[in-house]
């Protein structure tokens, strides 16, 4: 099995800020801006942008959370995820600038679920899509509109993103070779 | 998700819970804590479905459920229409009268045509303790028993528990009062299996002539039921308890003499303010409905701000969601 680093804890730190700071100029400041992470780890990246964007612009935006789960394509054909958790969408997002907040971007499924999940809380006027680690892949026409990293990989090759909040540390590594075993090992888009 | 890769479906974060293993829910005896836990923590999901401008998600999207009792209810049968309809599911109601089973089709004919017709989940309500149990063997559609006969009503107790924990947290060691006739109770004995494997202390309570024999005698294991503390004075049994559940009395029960009078069963049993002041404060009243207020419950404390027999309903729908989605799982 093999292993190499794609980001470490460092190179984190600094695309968050930098996806941050591309957020607010292209929304020409943060009216109307609302985050929502995906969960599991969308959500403390979107709680890192906030925390980004509170720190140099000095206005607290919301940040929600989506649980995919009831919205998923593949129900029928590969079994259930056992528990769901409550998306909390904290404020209205009609008529918003919501900005959707994965940690890595593979087939754009789970993105495709997301829209269809945000859509039935209101209609935004644009949703926008921030991920840290887009691995390419895509078998659904969606792009990132904020990218932390593009990291090309190989289908067979797993990304593990690992957060300080939900893993104890900041990485991500590209760990090809199939007897993967242990750890907390998260496949590309785990959900 | 579908690019997950099949290796990674055992080593995700260690958090995971465990994967659903049962294709029916007959009773509740044979879940665990751990499952009873995932059933609950589902409903919260769903509850956050059930509070959006738009209550409808896409997820059993041409899956069809149906309904098919063979007794009367308003409550039940409507909770798991809405539950399947919020899930993006077709709900088919079927009862006896106007359908074959007037004309003498059996409870098999009449499951097996349900399943050639295509229905995916099967909800079920009959008379006979052990029906859904039946059907089980002989039918592979999976199967939510939604009450039989005296035996086991599973969805009420995932409510209860649900309402229970809501309001009261970490179940473990709280006293939890069940009131009435617990003999001819089916939500009274799943409601004993799932408080009890919560770890809570239940205590049942109601006149000697409406608790089942075995328990009069002593036994506190009565009828296969794990152990519970059976008092027959109500004034004594709800001393220091967090919740108290009012069963509703039937009121053949008089008519088969286990009664003497209505009158008595309220002034030795009816849930009043008075005896409430006798539990500990901030006590919550249960009541599965339908309610004779004036007999099992006072008019007062059914209104009251202890009375949470509103929001029992309302869980219903989110925990017959969740029980919708843990069944209609497909194999891996």
């Amino acid at each position: 099995m093999s292993q190499r680093v794609a980001m470490t804890g460092q190179d984190i730190r600094r695309a968050v800020m930098r996806v941050a700071h591309e957020i607010v100029e292209q929304n020409r400041g943060t009216d109307a801006l609302v985050l929502v992470g995906m969960r599991t780890r969308g959500v403390p990246l979107a709680q890192r942008i906030a925390v980004a964007i509170a720190g140099f612009e000095g206005v607290e935006i919301p940040v929600g959370a989506l649980d995919i789960g009831l919205y998923r394509d593949d129900i029928r054909y590969r079994g259930i995820k056992p528990s769901i958790k409550p998306s909390d969408i904290p404020t209205d997002i009609a008529d918003k600038n919501v900005v959707l907040v994965d940690d890595v971007l593979f087939t754009g499924r789970t993105v495709r679920a997301a829209l269809d999940e945000l859509i039935d809380y209101g209609r935004p006027k644009r949703i926008r899509l921030a991920v840290l680690v887009d691995r390419g892949h895509r078998e659904l026409p969606i792009r990132a509109d904020y990218v932390g990293k593009n990291v090309p990989t190989a289908l067979d090759e797993e990304v593990q993103l690992r957060l300080t909040e939900t893993d104890g540390r900041d990485e991500v590594t590209i760990v090809s070779d199939s007897a993967i075993t242990g750890g907390s090992h998260v496949p590309a888009s785990a959900k | 998700m579908s690019q997950r890769a099949p290796n990674s479906m055992l080593t995700d974060s260690p958090a995971e819970p465990p994967a659903w293993r049962h294709r029916n829910l007959l009773d509740v005896d044979i879940l665990s804590r751990e499952e009873l836990m995932i059933v609950l923590d589902n409903a919260d999901a769903m509850r956050e479905v059930l509070a959006r401008p738009v209550k409808r998600v896409p997820t059993l999207r041409g899956t069809t459920i149906a309904t098919l009792f063979y007794e009367p209810s308003t409550r039940t049968r409507a909770s798991f229409e809405v539950a399947g309809k919020v899930l993006g599911a077709d709900v088919v109601n079927l009862s006896p009268s106007g359908s074959s089973i007037e004309k003498g089709e059996s409870l098999l004919d009449t499951v097996r045509t349900l399943r050639a017709i295509g229905v995916d989940i099967l909800v079920m309500r009959h008379w006979q303790s052990g029906a859904p149990y039946l059907v089980a063997k002989h039918i592979d559609t999976p199967l939510i028993n939604a009450g039989d006969g005296w035996h086991a009503h599973p969805t009420q107790a995932l409510l209860d528990l649900y309402t229970l924990r809501s309001r009261l947290g970490d179940l473990q060691r709280k006293k939890i009062v069940i009131v009435g006739d617990i003999t001819h109770s089916r939500v009274a004995r799943s409601d004993v299996w799932a408080l009890t494997t919560m770890g809570a202390q239940v205590v049942l309570c109601g006149p000697p002539t409406l608790l089942p024999i075995d328990m009069r005698q002593g036994c506190n294991k009565a009828g296969g039921l794990p152990p519970v503390t059976v008092e027959l004075d109500f004034d004594r049994a709800i001393e220091g308890a967090d919740a108290v559940m009012a069963l509703r009395l039937q009121k053949e029960r008089q008519e088969a003499g286990l009664l003497p009078s209505l009158r008595e069963y309220s002034r030795l049993y009816q849930v009043t303010e008075g005896r409430l002041r006798r539990a500990k404060p901030g006590a919550i009243v249960m009541h599965p409905g339908p309610m004779n207020k004036g007999v099992e419950i006072s008019q007062s404390v059914a209104r009251s701000p202890s009375s949470v027999i509103d929001e029992q309903v309302h869980n219903g729908v989110a925990v017959r969601m969740a029980v919708l989605y843990l069944l209609a799982q497909r194999p891996e």
